[in-house]
């Protein structure tokens, strides 16, 4: 009888209870760290209330903690068994919602299963991580390194990419090309061809700019010069940067931000949590949200380093860099470094979709960690 | 296996490179941080104060004007309004519909409560009605439970409490129109419920009586919301000023010109205080201040009685007889007329073939200076006036204050006219000719005064002398005031016929002499004709004056001073085509004097 819970690893096998032990707590302890920042700054965000924003949150947390730690201890033979499969099902739902938003009026995201609503993009993130991992476990170094050899893989990457740009979600798009260009970069993909890629992508940018959603050219040339439409599309680069300017090395202190409480500041307790919690604790606030998440990555990357097999290696590498992206994204947005493309600041930013996802990548990550000594053949 | 192990240690590399590169990009976000936090701090925190704090501007208590015995006349009233906070009323229509059943709301007023609340956010109170009596505000607050989101506010607006009486002098306060705004950088003016001196005292004393402005800080949200307050300067309050009119005089000088239209002025004969003021017609500067509507502005503006305009300092006139005072006293000086000189009036007087008439058709007789006063001989005045030249006549006239502006400050003073050879020259390129020379010897022709003027002289006649001028500020140093350089002996003179005009029986204002305690009054009358009578109805009959349309009635005019030994007060009344000096003008100056006297204003 197959036990998903129990690995044997050099004829010797881990039970539950040790896997459990060996989850790194570290790594645990810094997650929490970051979700408690998130609340409180979400209690400040309702001024001084635990409704709506700061209960629904540590809810989503917990149920979001509980899927991290079974997808920790499951075998990760399983996520490789089923990764083509998990992709598949995801690009159907993906096909089923770009369908449905036809059908239906305007932009649709989700998919409404009664209980909660999926948002097949959000898994899409983990699916063609594990997807990806599984081909390139497979592949041979001649096979990455040829031209053949990676179609698929670019393919398994456009195809979603492509129906989430029609949503159109420009940010979540852009994300897992990112994450694999990361992955293909991980593998052994030449520099050359990243290079001949990012050239073509240079050159193509004016066809692409002629794609864009008038929002979203509207995103960039604000970007670009935020004194443009200082009242509107610019107002909310304006009013961030004011905010955390202000803010100072210390901050205006808990519940006294100006910017935020008196609403100059827009989506305050989602896409711009970090400019709140910098206004109201300053750079030395800001500082510890970097450290933390500096210190996950630092700890995913050991993770995937120790890894004894390929799969699990490249698993972490991918689920690390698409969490490195949402930080680095969100804050840069709200810094006024790239555009505002509507990416949340994950385990602070109120909102649920992303809460399980991003606990669901760091289940499994935890996952690589503890299996870290299972040989995985090529079959 | 050899190539897998390759694979995995590209893996291992490219792994290193990854996060030290991810570890880059963040100490970006570090970097960015302090740039922004610590770098740029300053001037995002300006930014967000900016932001924050809205300062509003705090309009300072607008100056109380007194009268000369500390009574308020212009004051400031508090100004009930209701008001409308339109997010805190269920149904706007059903809440302005339970308050039109309390006070009736025009269509026009509704529509703009409801276009008010449309433009402004939510929560802004809108104003539904101003000038609240206690009856109403006390009628809604008992109905409050049905007017939810309305509420009373308590203002500052002008108070005039005398009204019409004194519009003349103390002008009105109003909204701030843009030539103003222009002229003026105090942004107190930007305020839309600021109101600005528009005419009058009000205008002339802006500056002293507006104050400086306060400012209240508040902290308000994206929106406009006021949070909280952060601080509040106050404004200095504009400064209070005295005048020097008796209110009480005022008001009776203004009651008893009735459906009249003239002009009195009172001043204090030794330093030219204006006691009393009167332009009449009047209008209500109250409702001047709350604003008319365009009806209530046509017919001020189209009353022929021209209510807007301040005869006493714009109306210019012929003097008339009253002119009379200032030949005598040329001729006098001239030495060509002695005191004791006569000449004969027979009721006209030819000056080549162009005959002059004496107002009495019947004739004088032979009279000398003090006599012709009394009777006002015209035909004396025009052997005089031919006899000592127009150049004496209006060098005297300028002497005594007539001719020029006396510049007391209110808006459209004119300067009046006494014409000489050069004006004439100047004006019409001709010369003078002997014929106008004689007119303007009784006051009429080219010569034009202003009732204020005219006060002034009778003023600088009965103080012996001094060149006061008439003001509305307190005088507490006389000496700046000049001796005109004139003999006693002459005034005295012209004094005596003026006494003769109220006291002897024959004297054109007999009818109006008074003797209170031995305190009598001297007066010189003046009639001036706005038509021209012809040489038929002199042959048939001269119309009597109340035969002829209200504006072809002559004017009415009357010079005069009181106490006769102790001059104290000066005054001069006209009444427009009010007909004769003697039936319409003294009377009412005396009636003033009268009263002055009995007040005992000037002790």
């Amino acid at each position: 009888m197959y036990k998903p819970y129990e690995t044997t690893i050099n004829n010797q096998t881990q039970t539950l209870g040790e896997k459990f032990f060996n989850i790194s707590f570290s790594y645990v302890l810094f997650i929490i760290m970051l979700a408690i920042i998130g609340i409180v700054v979400l209690y400040s965000a309702a001024n001084g209330h635990w409704s709506p924003w700061s209960v629904n949150q540590l809810i989503r947390f917990g149920m979001g903690f509980v899927l991290m730690i079974v997808l920790a201890l499951m075998d990760i033979r399983i996520f490789m068994r089923y990764a083509y499969l998990l992709y598949f099902i995801t690009l159907l739902m993906l096909i089923m919602v770009e369908v449905g938003g036809h059908i239906g009026m305007g932009a649709q995201r989700w998919i409404n299963l009664g209980i909660f609503k999926i948002q097949p993009s959000e898994l899409m993130k983990i699916s063609l991580v594990l997807a990806l991992a599984r081909y390139f476990h497979a592949s041979s170094l001649q096979s990455i390194q040829s031209v053949r050899g990676i179609i698929i893989p670019i393919l398994m990457a456009l195809i979603p990419a492509g129906l989430i740009v029609m949503q159109p979600d420009l940010g979540t798009s852009l994300m897992l090309i990112f994450t694999t260009g990361a992955i293909f970069f991980a593998v052994g993909v030449q520099i050359w061809k990243f290079v001949l890629v990012g050239a073509g992508a240079l050159s193509v940018m004016p066809v692409a700019w002629h794609f864009l959603h008038d929002y979203q050219k509207n995103r960039v040339l604000t970007f670009l010069d935020p004194e443009r439409d200082p009242l509107g599309a610019g107002y909310h680069i304006i009013q961030s940067k004011i905010a955390l300017g202000s803010g100072g090395i210390f901050g205006k202190g808990f519940m006294n931000g100006t910017q935020s409480h008196l609403n100059f500041l827009p989506e305050k307790h989602t896409d711009f949590i970090f400019t709140m919690l910098s206004e109201e604790f300053g750079m030395i606030g800001g500082i510890v949200i970097i450290v933390l998440n500096m210190l996950i990555l630092i700890y995913s990357y050991s993770f995937a380093v120790r890894s004894s097999n390929y799969f699990g290696k490249l698993v972490a590498i991918g689920l690390a860099t698409n969490y490195f992206l949402y930080v680095f994204i969100n804050t840069a947005m709200v810094l006024g470094l790239i555009p505002v493309v509507g990416v949340p600041l994950p385990l602070i930013s109120y909102g649920g979709t992303v809460m399980l996802s991003i606990m669901a990548s760091f289940g499994i990550i935890l996952c690589v960690h503890i299996n870290r000594n299972v040989q995985i053949g090529k079959d | 296996m050899n190539r897998d192990n390759d694979k995995g240690k590209i893996l291992i590399n490219r792994s290193y490179t990854m996060i030290i590169t991810k570890l880059v990009l963040l100490l970006i976000i570090v970097l960015r941080l302090y740039y922004l936090q610590v770098y740029q701090a300053d001037k995002y925190k300006m930014m967000a104060d900016e932001n924050r704090i809205s300062t509003r501007l705090l309009i300072p208590p607008r100056g109380v004007i007194y009268d000369r015995n500390g009574v308020m006349v212009a004051s400031n009233r508090q100004n009930f309004q209701a008001m409308i906070v339109a997010e805190q009323t269920p149904d706007i229509q059903a809440t302005l519909d339970e308050f039109k059943k309390i006070m009736p709301l025009s269509k026009e007023e509704e529509e703009k409560i409801k276009k008010d609340i449309k433009r402004n956010r939510s929560f802004v109170p809108i104003k539904i009605r101003d000038n609240l009596s206690w009856e109403e505000v006390s009628k809604i607050q008992l109905k409050a439970p049905d007017l939810q989101g309305i509420y009373i506010d308590e203002g500052l607006s002008r108070d005039y409490p005398f009204g019409e009486s004194m519009a003349h002098i103390l002008g009105y306060v109003s909204s701030v129109n843009e030539a103003e705004a222009k002229a003026d950088e105090d942004s107190l003016l930007k305020l839309p419920e600021f109101k600005i001196g528009k005419a009058g005292i009000e205008k002339l004393f802006e500056k002293e009586l507006r104050g400086k402005g306060g400012s209240l800080k508040l902290e308000v949200n994206a929106y406009g919301r006021v949070m909280k307050e952060i601080e509040k300067i106050d404004g200095i309050p504009g400064k209070s000023l005295s005048l020097t009119i008796d209110s009480r005089l005022q008001q009776k000088a203004y009651e008893l010109f009735g459906e009249q239209s003239g002009a009195a002025v009172v001043l204090d004969v030794h330093t030219g205080e204006i006691l009393a003021f009167v332009s009449a017609p009047s209008y209500d500067p109250n409702a001047m201040s709350k604003g008319l509507s365009s009806k209530e502005w046509k017919e001020l503006v189209n009353n022929e009685r021209k209510p807007l305009s301040n005869k006493a300092i714009s109306g210019q006139y012929s003097p008339g007889s009253t002119f009379k005072t200032v030949v005598a006293l040329a001729a006098l000086e001239s030495g060509i007329v002695r005191p004791e000189t006569k000449f004969s009036c027979s009721g006209q007087m030819f000056l080549g073939n162009h005959a002059f008439h004496c107002w009495r058709r019947t004739g004088h007789g032979s009279l000398n200076v003090v006599e012709a006063l009394m009777h006002s001989c015209d035909i004396y005045f025009y052997e005089t006036a031919q006899r000592i030249g127009i150049e004496r006549i209006a060098n005297m006239a300028r002497r005594f204050g007539l001719g020029k502006k006396l510049n007391i400050g209110l808006e459209n003073e004119k300067a009046g006219l006494i014409p000489d050879k050069v004006w004439k020259k100047k004006h019409f390129r001709e010369s003078w000719q002997q014929g106008e020379t004689v007119i303007a010897g009784i006051g009429q022709g080219y010569v034009l005064t202003t009732p204020l003027q005219l006060a002034t002289m009778v003023a600088r006649i009965a103080n012996g002398g001094f060149a006061v001028t008439p003001t509305f500020t307190r005088v507490t140093d006389k000496s700046h005031i000049k001796k005109i350089n004139i003999s006693s002996d002459y005034l005295d003179t012209v004094k005596q016929g003026m006494y003769d005009v109220v006291n002897v029986p024959g004297g054109t204002a007999y009818r109006s002499h008074f003797n209170i305690n031995g305190m009598e009054m001297a007066g010189k009358t003046g009639s001036t004709q706005v038509r021209r009578i012809t040489m038929k109805e002199r042959q048939t009959r001269i119309l009597r004056q109340d035969e002829l349309p209200w504006k072809y009635r002559d004017h009415a005019l009357f010079i005069a001073f009181a106490p006769y030994d102790n001059p104290k007060y000066g005054i001069a009344v006209l009444v427009e085509h009010g007909g004769g000096g003697s039936s319409v003008a003294a009377p009412i100056a005396s009636a003033i004097l009268q009263e002055a006297i009995n007040l005992n204003i000037l002790k």
